[in-house]
């Protein structure tokens, strides 16, 4: 090549360097890689279909199962996961008999349950007194309002947020202050909102100092209607709660824990007579179907896989066997000027317009799959929309992969070989 | 003729040779000088395997050869980079083979527009291109006809238009009657004529004295090297001096039919 340098130059002004180099545009690589795989529709569409199963098997799945989570968080979710319930079971009293069988240090045997992050116990007083922000002896506005009686740890167990002042604590319950907690709306209505000057309201004529107004609680939103007192408190004043309006014990527990929580709460409470009290866990039915679906869904997403191998092999295969179909093709191209990364590029949109068709195909029948299910079973469709388009981006990618080789094949043919044939 | 001696050379051969690396390594070209001008329409002639295919393959670029130098418009082109062979391919040479090489699904006019493709021609421009070249060897009402629909005589003429719609300076035909019949054969070295006529230069590598007959130059090649046969022969090759005519299955066909059928033979195109 140097040697030749020297007789380039003395031909100057004719020709010197190669002008500008063949091309294979864009456009044209498009239109042919189209007209390629159109000249043999049948086998294309052969081709295609294992690219379709997979992808197609893909979406529906991954359709499915955001549609049944979709479904499970209709019933399941942390808040109710991680809550217990004990419930009185009134086995010794009755409406004429008011008993109390939680045991007045409940919330602290309840605290040494492994598991447990709250705990307390709560009943709605078994009358709706009028309360005032006003003694009984002036003439302020009344209203019927609910009052609630709660243990330290209910309010704690029961995520009450406040909006001012704080919460009653083990303080005001041991030596039953009478404080109350308002909820936002009673707070409202009585007219208060700031807790600068220690506001009292009267329930039934007796008053009690107002410590906090409640944001909000997420377990127990009656309290934001309402008036909360210290479990003793309303024990001293009003009695014991009627078996109507039964004591429970609200339990906030760590996330999975709720079961065995449940399991042991009768037991510490009241380990003289367990069979007082009957604790509910949430349900696990929504856990298990959930297992069911993660299970059927890896054994589907294998056989998707599966078919997509099989797809790429096809596609790999098919355009394997054009190339050495089409060597005189070949041949001529090249004598036409294409370069070999242009036969390359050729054969390569080709399969990548192969898998780019199947997954096309693909997620239209996976999502139509899915939509099928979800109206057979009554469920609301979910599917992510990023879904929806790399699959047919998945199904090039698939297609590009498999045409790597051919493509190289096809590049390195000597076209005066090729031409011979 | 005009004297060829005054126009630039389109092809400069110097000492170019060609061995197949084997093993073991044969020499298919021995060390050749060639020089071709622009409007010469020269006739290669030589056996089955005389390096006949070899000498094709490097004056089309298909092939390097293994020494010497070859220059193509005044570009060295022996050892030049693949980008700059293709290059010249796709505007400076055009080329015809005995098997047409057309693609089946495509339509005449498509086929003479995939050679627009690799020389960049704007889209715009390649249908008329197209259907121009295809005027040039009388195949308009046939554009939009598949190969499969062409006579052999028609294919090769869409392949000439192929060849020639991008202009180029040398047109490189490869037995291209070899699967012609003996009317076909005739319009089509008819329509060589023609095209030397308009300055086209012609390099044509055949078995068929007829054919040869046609042009200026005549080269013999055999055992890989070339000798050249003097001025064009007239009308009427002396076959019985040709040494490989015996080996020429369209001698063998039908001796002697070389010469009244350029005149009177039947135009009928098979299929066509």
């Amino acid at each position: 090549m140097r040697s030749q340098a020297g007789s380039r130059r003395r031909t100057a002004g004719r020709t010197r360097t190669v002008q500008t180099p063949s091309r294979f545009r864009l456009a044209d690589l498009a239109s042919e890689a189209i007209a390629g795989l159109l000249q043999r529709p049948g086998r294309s569409a052969l081709t295609v279909l294992g690219t379709i199963a997979g992808i197609g098997g893909f979406v529906a799945i991954v359709a499915l199962s955001q549609t049944a989570a979709g479904q499970i968080g209709k019933d399941f979710n942390v808040q109710d996961a991680t809550q217990v319930t004990v419930n009185d079971t009134g086995a010794r009293g009755g409406s004429a008999n008011p008993t109390m069988d939680f045991p007045m240090n409940a919330d602290a045997l309840a605290d040494r349950i492994h598991g447990v992050l709250a705990a307390g116990v709560w009943w709605q007083v078994n009358f709706q007194p009028t309360v005032s922000a006003l003694p009984p002896s002036a003439n302020g506005t009344k209203v019927g309002l609910p009052v609630t009686a709660a243990s330290p740890g209910a309010l704690v167990a029961s995520g009450a947020q406040l909006a001012a002042g704080v919460l009653f604590n083990q303080f005001h319950e041991a030596s039953a202050q009478d404080v109350a907690v308002l909820g936002k709306t009673a707070a409202a209505q009585l007219g208060i909102s700031s807790l600068v000057n220690e506001p009292a309201i009267f329930i039934g004529g007796q008053p009690f100092t107002v410590v906090g107004i409640l944001a909000d609680d997420p377990r127990l939103p009656q309290l934001n209607l309402g008036v909360t007192v210290p479990e003793s408190a309303a024990l001293h004043l009003w009695g014991r709660p009627p078996s109507y309006s039964a004591a429970q014990m609200l339990i906030h527990t760590k996330l999975g824990a709720a079961q065995v929580v449940a399991e042991q709460a009768a037991v510490a409470l009241r380990p003289d007579n367990p069979k007082l009290l009957t604790a509910t866990a949430p349900t696990n039915q929504a856990q298990l179907k959930k297992s069911v679906t993660t299970s059927l869904n890896a054994v589907f997403v294998a056989l998707a896989g599966v078919a997509l191998i099989i797809g790429a092999v096809g596609i790999a295969n098919t355009t394997l066997v054009a190339v050495l179909e089409r060597a005189g093709e070949i041949g001529l191209r090249r004598a036409l000027g294409a370069r070999p990364r242009h036969i390359a590029i050729q054969f390569l949109a080709e399969s990548t317009a192969l898998g780019l068709f199947g997954g096309l195909v693909g997620a239209c029948l996976g999502v139509l799959v899915a939509i099928a299910v979800t109206i057979s079973e009554h469920w609301t469709a979910l599917l992510d929309a990023r879904i929806v388009f790399a699959a047919p981006a998945a199904g090039a990618a698939i297609g590009l992969l498999a045409g790597l080789y051919p493509a190289l094949r096809a590049s390195t043919i000597e076209p005066a070989d090729a031409l011979r044939r | 003729m005009t004297s060829a001696s005054d126009e630039p050379p389109v092809i400069q051969l110097s000492a170019v040779g060609y061995t197949y690396s084997g093993p073991p390594p044969v020499q298919a070209l021995k060390p050749t000088d060639l020089v071709i001008r622009h409007g010469e329409h020269v006739a290669i002639m030589g056996p089955s395997g005389s390096g006949k295919s070899t000498l094709l393959n490097l004056l089309g670029l298909l092939d390097r050869p293994t020494e010497g130098k070859l220059e193509i418009d005044g570009i060295d082109l022996g050892r030049a980079s693949e980008r700059d062979r293709a290059a010249v391919r796709a505007r400076h040479i055009g080329f015809v083979f005995q098997s047409f090489h057309l693609l089946p699904h495509r339509s005449a006019v498509e086929n003479v527009m995939l050679a627009q493709v690799y020389a960049d021609t704007p889209r715009r421009q390649r249908y008329a291109a197209a259907m121009s070249a295809l005027g040039g060897v009388g195949l308009t009402k046939r554009a939009h006809a598949l190969p499969t629909e062409l006579s052999g005589g028609e294919r090769q003429r869409v392949a000439i238009a192929r060849a020639l719609v991008n202009r180029p300076s040398l047109l490189l035909c490869d037995e291209p009657t070899g699967n012609l019949d003996t009317a076909a054969t005739s319009e089509l070295t008819d329509l060589l004529g023609a095209l030397h006529g308009q300055g086209t230069t012609l390099l044509v590598i055949t078995h068929n004295p007829v054919v040869a007959a046609r042009a200026q130059r005549q080269i013999r090649i055999r055992d890989g090297m070339l000798s050249e046969q003097g001025p064009a022969l007239p009308e009427h090759p002396e076959l019985p001096e040709d040494p490989w005519a015996q080996e020429d299955p369209w001698v063998q066909e039908d001796p002697g039919a070389n010469h009244g059928e350029r005149n009177g033979g039947s135009h009928a195109l098979p299929g066509g």
